[in-house]
């Protein structure tokens, strides 16, 4: 127990010691949290009526950011796959960092959801025992135990590879290897899972169609990748991590194939809406072209295409992809283009008509985009934190007392 | 093909929840002895029962003891919070009765009184009616291009038709399916309820069910004194609360006890027509014997126990 709490300690006294740019960065954060909490506050007291959803359209930014999240989330396994199953030795040096991201993810969807419920002090409803959760029933039930597994797992690795760090022991890679090749299964369940949710809907035939699950892992790595590629990039300039190029390359080469595949799918769904267009086509007509003048998706979708088709091309030409500038506007453009194309671009004209033919639009309140703006303030404090500590703890600047708490001590 | 009446599997004998309505784990129990416990402490004062019905179990798995003191706390919510008196009863489905509706599309005129009287009879909010009367171009059922919110000095209009919807009571709701908390279920004799104080306002339900047929309490439900109907039912008409699904119950309240759901006593035109589906001599298997039927999105298998007929 002792040891424990000395690392976690030490962990937390890194986090805080930053100079005058940290204290910005951090104050930035916190007024950012603070606009979240006041405006869920308002929600709080007076009900969900404060958000722009509405019997017609049941779910709005909220879950469009958890689904989002769900799939960065997943996008360890990008990680973890090369470095442990094909050993790439170099990959290895940032799986921690991407765990780290993987937890920062999940516990921003499961805010996310939080939020978005209508008696969220009844969450124990759903705990084993003393709740009555659905399951296996229910979609939703298989993915609050998806995410809980994945979320201790990822917890679990990374605690325990740090702890041991960070007393100077080594790890044999037999004890941990197991629990990294579950979390392959579990990344690519999580997000399989979250696709299972809304396409196992008949009476939503927009999301209703087998293709949605692929969809969401190839966009995920895509959109996850590429904020790796940014992220470990402000950790090389700010901290003692170091990132080796071939990381860069090999996530980069992980985000062409990924957003390509998600290009072909979609246009594969495009096909189907609008050959020989059904009834079961009229959201994608609402989304794309808009329906009885109602066009509130329309120019958002097509800036979100228009995004991933210009970061497709620069991932796939060899030599914009090796500029490290267009490399990055590709991350940054591939990111808000699959942010909007599987958050808010396709939740929404899931709901749009309604299944009794009803066409009711959906735009964010002011109360749900300051809600938003905190939770995402909270995960870049939660992942900067994390971040922090693993790059602290790997590079030896963080150690527990000399040559660690004693047991097991190899050279 | 409609006319087989209920599928043996619908028959309250074989129906899962009865039995497990006493039946409860250890840590439930526990659960259920802190909110008495709660209760004795903090007395009968607005907290106090806000607490107790947050630590409160799910309904079927509270004992008789337990589902009492919840229906003096939802008397007494509904004093403090509307100044009405209400009583708030948990009659039981009543034994070899599965319950169906049928529509006559002959003889609607969507003159809407059932709306307003579904309103009234369930305590519900003006925003959240549970029946949807659609204007439709006579010549089509494209629900895409019906009218949800026709204004009319009279009606039927001339070349229109009607169809209202709500809660088709599905024999294998897509809703029930979806519940992450099992908050809503289908009772043994057919109804598919929500346990109001159990559900946690995810929405899942809602999305999944191919009828719109569930209304959320996206506030507290505005009612005057004057608007509440006095007889409740815990599974029925109470007063809800802001962030849990709501929907038709068929008027369990009512058709618990013997009497017709306010829809059907409150249409001019006699187009409603409700029953029990097991009974050879009732209305309702007459038309289903002898007129032209139909059921909505017949395809996607929901199995709903409420139909369309015409007349010829």
């Amino acid at each position: 127990m002792r040891r424990h709490l000395t690392f976690a300690a030490a962990l937390l006294r890194h986090s805080f010691h930053g100079g005058r740019d940290d204290l910005l960065f951090l104050t930035l954060l916190a007024l950012g949290m603070l606009t979240g909490v006041l405006a869920y506050g308002e929600q709080a007291r007076e009900g969900l009526a404060v958000t722009g959803m509405n019997d017609q359209v049941l779910w709005g930014l909220y879950i469009g950011n958890f689904v989002f999240l769900v799939g960065v989330a997943a996008t360890a396994v990008v990680l973890v796959v090369p470095a442990y199953v094909f050993q790439r030795r170099e990959m290895r040096r940032v799986v921690l960092l991407g765990e780290c991201m993987a937890i920062t993810a999940v516990i921003m969807s499961l805010l996310f959801v939080t939020v978005d419920l209508g008696q969220p002090l009844r969450f124990w409803h759903a705990l084993p025992f003393l709740g009555r959760l659905n399951f296996p029933t229910s979609i939703l039930a298989w993915d609050m135990v998806v995410l809980a597994a994945y979320l201790l797992l990822n917890i679990g690795l990374v605690y325990t590879l740090l702890l041991s760090r960070f007393e100077g022991r080594i790890l044999p890679i037999r004890r941990y290897y197991p629990f990294l090749i579950f979390g392959i299964f579990l990344g690519l369940g999580i997000h399989t899972v979250t696709a299972f949710m809304l396409s196992g809907n008949p009476a939503r035939p927009f999301w209703n169609t087998a293709i949605l699950a692929p969809r969401f892992i190839a966009s995920a790595f895509a959109a996850g990748s590429g904020l790796m590629i940014l992220a470990f990039q402000v950790l090389h300039r700010v901290t003692p991590f170091r990132l080796s190029k071939g990381v860069v390359r090999m996530l980069a080469l992980i985000m062409a194939f990924s957003i390509l595949i998600n290009l072909f799918l979609l246009c594969a769904e495009l096909f189907h809406h609008f050959y020989r267009p059904t009834a079961h086509g009229t959201s994608a007509r609402y989304l794309y072209f808009g329906l009885e003048g109602a066009s509130g998706l329309r120019g958002w979708i097509w800036l979100a295409l228009l995004l991933n088709l210009a970061a497709a091309v620069i991932l796939t030409v060899h030599r914009l992809r090796n500029d490290l500038r267009l490399l990055n506007t590709a991350c940054v453009m591939a990111f808000v283009g699959i942010w909007f194309e599987k958050g808010l671009g396709l939740v929404v004209p899931g709901f749009i008509p309604t299944p009794l033919g009803e066409v009711v639009e959906y735009s964010a309140t002011a109360v749900e985009i300051q809600v938003t703006v905190g939770i995402w303030s909270f995960g870049v404090l939660l992942f900067t934190i994390l971040a922090r500590g693993v790059v602290a703890v790997e590079t030896g600047r963080l150690r527990g007392g000399a040559g660690g708490a004693g047991d097991a001590g190899s050279p | 093909m409609d006319r087989n009446g209920p599928t043996p599997e619908e028959t309250p004998m074989d129906a899962p929840q009865q039995p497990s309505r006493r039946r409860f784990l250890q840590g439930v129990a526990a659960a259920g002895a802190l909110a008495s416990g709660v209760a004795l402490a903090t007395g009968e004062t607005q907290a106090g029962d806000a607490l107790a019905t947050l630590l409160q179990s799910h309904y079927l798995r509270m004992t008789p003891e337990e589902v009492a003191a919840a229906l003096t706390r939802i008397e007494r919510r509904a004093k403090r919070e509307f100044h009405a008196a209400i009583r708030c009863g948990n009659t039981p489905p009543p034994a070899g009765v599965l319950f169906g509706y049928a529509l006559n599309l002959s003889k609607c005129v969507g003159a809407r009184y059932c709306v307003s009287a579904c309103l009234k009879e369930n305590n519900g909010d003006h925003g959240a009616q549970y029946i949807r009367v659609l204007e439709l171009t006579q010549g089509s059922r494209n629900l895409e291009e019906a009218d949800h919110y026709f204004t009319a000095e009279t009606v039927p209009r001339p070349g229109k038709g009607y169809l209202p919807v709500q809660c088709q009571h599905c024999s294998d709701p897509a809703c029930v399916q979806a519940c992450p908390v099992q908050a809503t279920w289908k009772e043994p004799d057919g109804i598919v309820v929500i346990d109001y104080d159990w559900c946690i306002g995810c929405r899942y339900c809602a999305v999944a069910c191919p009828y719109w047929a569930r209304r959320f309490n996206w506030k507290t439900p505005a009612l005057s004194k004057e608007d509440i109907t006095a007889e409740t039912h815990y599974l029925g008409n109470r007063p809800r609360m802001a962030g849990v699904m709501e929907k038709c119950t068929f008027c369990l309240q009512r058709t618990r006890q013997g009497l017709l759901p306010a829809c059907v006593e409150a249409c001019p035109t006699g187009a409603r027509i409700f029953g029990n589906l097991l009974d050879p001599e009732g209305p309702l298997r007459w038309v289903l014997l002898n007129r032209p039927v139909f059921r909505l999105k017949e395809e996607l298998k929901t199995d709903p126990k409420f139909w369309y007929f015409t007349d010829i």
